[in-house]
C-alpha cells in the first residue's frame, strides 16, 4: 500500500525538489547564525586565552575549590527544589484529575502555571522580596507573633534565599509537564483493576505508579535542569557575588576587562552545557518510555 | 453512579479540595503580598499613591525607564513574532507537505534552546551582535532575532499541536487538483486550519518576551525586565506595580490559548461523535 501512494508524490517531488529545499534555508541559517554559532562561540571561547591562543587553563580553572563550590551549590539548589517542586506539583497533578478538563477552574490553574513557570523570572523575585523581604508582608505579619524569620540573618539574598523562589516556579512547571502523563491513564485499567477484585491502593502500586515512574522521573531531571540554567530570579535578588553558577557567568562576562578572567565565562558555559546535556538525555529517554502509554 | 467509590485513579472530593486549597492558598500568598506591598504608605497605613502616581500623565516622565522597557519590549515582542510568522511556520509546513522525514529533525532543532540556555548561549551571542550591529545598527529590535530562538520551543509546540491535527498534506493535495496554485493553497486552505495554533504560538511569543531578562541584561539593553530591576533600586514600589500588571497580562494571553486549545478539542470531540 505504501509502495503505491508513495510512487506518484517521490515523482512529484523530484520536480519540485529545487525550490522546496531552497524554502528551508531562512530556518536553515536563522538558526544556524543565532543558536549554533553563538553556542559553539560559547563553547570554543573557553578554550582560548585573551590572546587567541589555545589552551586548557579556563576549564582546568572549572576544577578549583572556588568554582567547584559554586558548582554545588547550584546543584544543591537545584536538586531540593526539584525534589520538593515535583512532589507538590506531582499532587496538585492528581487532585487536578478530578475536574472537568474544559472547566473554567482547570484552564485558570493551566495559565497561573505557564505564567509562573516560565515568564516570572525578575517579577518573583519582587514578589519573593514583597513577601520575605525584611519588611515583607510575611515577615512582618510573623514578627507580629513573635517569630523573626531573619534572626540569624537575613538569608533572602543569599542562596537559601532562592530555595522558596525557585520553589514557585518548579511546582507550576511540574503540573505542565506531568499532568499528560496522568491523563493518559485509561480509565479501563483501573476498571480492569477493580474487577479484578484489586483495591485502590493495587492499582496506584501495581498499576499507575509503575507507568507513572519513568515520567515522574523525567520531569525531576526537567525540574533540575530548569533551576540550574535558570538566571533571571537570582540575578534580581542576589545583586552581587557569584553563589551560582548563571552569576559567575555573570560575574566573569561583567569583569570582561579584567587580565586574565576574560575567557572564564566560556569554560563555565561549556561547564553548564555538558551537565544540561546529560540531563535532557535523560529525560527524553524517560519521556520516551512515558509516550509508550500515552497512545 | 453517585454512593459508587470511584475506581478510577480521580481523587476524592476531599483529597481534591483539601490538596489544591492549601497549595493555592500558598500560591496566592506572595501575590497578596505584592498587592499589600504596592498599596502601603511610607509613613504608614495605606495608599492609592503609588497606583495613581503609574496611572497619572506625569508617570510618563517620572517613570521614563520603566516606559521606554515596555516600548522597547513591545518592539521586540511584536519583531519576534514577526520573524517566527516569517521564518518558523513557512518552514513547519514546507516540512510537513514536503520532507515528512525532516520532521524529527526539525522538532529536535527547536527543543535545543531548552538544552542550552539563554545563560549559555548570551556568552557566544556578544561577538555575533557586534557583527550584527554593524550590518544593521544597534537599534533595539536586533535583540529579537535572539528572543527567536529562546522562543522556538514554545513556538513549535503551539503551532505543531494545531498542525497534527490537520491534514495538511490531503487539503493541499485536493486544492492542487481543483486548480489552485501553491500561493492560494497556503493563503486559503493551510493557514486558515493553522490559525488556532499560530495565535497560539504569537500569545506565547508575546509572553516569553515580555518576561525576558537575562539576554537584555547581559548584552546591556533595555527592556522591560531590565528597567524594572533598574527601577526597582530607587521606587520599588513602582517595579511591583508593573510586575503585578506584566503577570496579569501575561495571565491572560495564557487564559486565551487555553480557550483556543479546548474550543479545538471541543470541537474536535464533537466531529468524531
Amino acid at each position: 500500500m505504501t509502495i503505491e501512494t508513495s510512487r506518484p508524490r517521490s515523482a512529484r517531488r523530484l520536480v519540485s525538489v529545487p525550490p522546496a529545499v531552497l524554502g528551508l534555508t531562512p530556518f536553515a541559517l536563522y538558526v544556524l547564525l543565532f543558536l549554533a554559532i553563538p553556542t559553539v562561540l560559547a563553547v570554543l571561547s573557553g578554550l582560548f586565552d585573551a590572546q587567541g591562543r589555545f589552551t586548557i587553563a579556563n576549564v582546568a580553572a572549572l576544577f578549583t575549590p572556588d568554582i567547584l563550590k559554586t558548582f554545588a551549590s547550584s546543584f544543591w539548589v537545584s536538586a531540593v527544589t526539584a525534589i520538593v517542586g515535583a512532589v507538590v506539583g506531582a499532587l496538585v497533578c492528581y487532585a487536578l484529575l478530578g475536574l472537568n478538563p474544559q472547566g473554567t477552574l482547570r484552564s485558570m490553574v493551566d495559565s497561573a502555571a505557564s505564567v509562573l513557570a516560565q515568564f516570572g523570572g525578575v517579577m518573583l523575585a519582587f514578589a519573593f522580596i514583597a513577601t520575605i523581604g525584611i519588611q515583607g508582608f510575611v515577615t512582618v505579619f510573623l514578627k507580629g507573633l513573635g517569630i523573626n524569620i531573619f534572626a540569624n540573618g537575613v538569608w533572602l539574598y543569599q542562596v537559601p534565599g532562592l530555595l522558596l523562589p525557585y520553589i514557585y516556579f518548579q511546582v507550576p512547571l511540574m503540573i505542565i509537564t506531568f499532568m499528560p502523563a496522568l491523563e493518559g491513564l485509561k480509565p479501563q485499567w483501573a476498571e480492569a483493576n477493580a474487577t479484578l477484585g484489586g483495591t485502590r491502593l493495587t492499582y496506584w502500586a501495581r498499576i499507575a505508579g509503575p507507568v507513572l515512574a519513568p515520567s515522574f522521573l523525567g520531569s525531576l531531571l526537567l525540574l533540575f535542569a530548569n533551576a540550574f540554567s535558570s538566571y533571571a530570579t537570582a540575578a534580581a535578588l542576589i545583586s552581587q557575588g557569584a553563589q551560582i553558577v548563571p552569576l559567575r557567568i555573570r560575574a566573569a562576562l561583567i569583569s570582561e576587562t579584567v587580565l586574565g578572567r576574560s575567557n572564564m565565562a566560556g569554560a563555565l558555559a561549556l561547564g553548564m552545557i555538558v551537565i544540561m546535556v546529560v540531563l535532557m538525555w535523560g529525560y527524553s529517554a524517560l519521556q520516551s518510555r512515558t509516550t509508550r502509554w500515552q497512545k | 453512579m453517585s454512593g459508587v467509590r470511584p475506581v478510577g485513579a480521580a481523587p476524592g472530593r476531599v483529597a481534591r479540595t483539601v490538596i489544591l486549597g492549601v497549595v493555592g492558598i500558598l500560591f496566592t500568598i506572595p501575590i497578596v503580598a505584592m498587592l499589600e506591598f504596592s498599596l502601603r504608605n511610607l509613613a504608614g497605613g495605606y495608599t492609592f499613591a503609588h497606583w495613581a502616581g503609574v496611572f497619572s500623565p506625569a508617570s510618563t516622565v517620572t517613570y521614563a525607564v520603566v516606559f521606554t522597557g515596555l516600548r522597547n519590549s513591545l518592539l521586540l515582542a511584536v519583531v519576534t513574532v514577526v520573524i517566527i510568522l516569517v521564518i518558523l511556520l513557512p518552514t513547519m509546513i514546507l516540512v510537513q507537505l514536503q520532507f515528512p522525514r525532516l520532521r524529527r529533525v526539525l522538532e529536535f532543532i527547536c527543543i535545543i534552546p531548552i538544552t542550552v540556555p539563554a545563560i549559555v548561549v548570551v556568552v557566544g551571542l556578544a561577538p555575533v551582535y557586534s557583527v550584527v550591529a554593524r550590518l544593521a545598527g544597534s537599534s533595539i529590535w536586533t535583540l529579537a532575532f535572539a528572543y527567536g530562538v529562546t522562543v522556538l520551543p514554545y513556538a513549535y509546540r503551539a503551532i505543531q499541536s494545531n498542525l497534527s491535527l490537520v491534514d495538511v498534506v490531503t487539503l493541499a493535495e485536493a486544492a492542487r487538483s481543483l486548480g489552485a496554485g501553491w500561493a492560494s493553497v497556503l493563503w486559503r486552505v493551510i493557514l486558515p486550519n493553522l490559525r488556532r495554533g499560530i495565535l497560539a504560538a504569537a500569545f506565547i511569543t508575546v509572553a516569553v518576551v515580555l518576561g525576558e531578562f537575562t539576554i537584555a541584561s547581559l548584552l546591556n539593553r533595555v527592556n522591560l525586565q531590565t528597567a524594572l530591576v533598574q527601577v526597582s533600586k530607587s521606587d520599588p514600589f513602582v517595579a511591583v506595580i508593573f510586575s503585578l500588571l506584566a503577570l496579569a497580562f501575561a495571565f491572560v494571553l495564557l487564559l486565551l490559548i487555553g480557550r483556543l486549545a479546548s474550543d479545538r478539542r471541543t470541537r474536535a470531540q464533537k466531529k468524531a461523535s
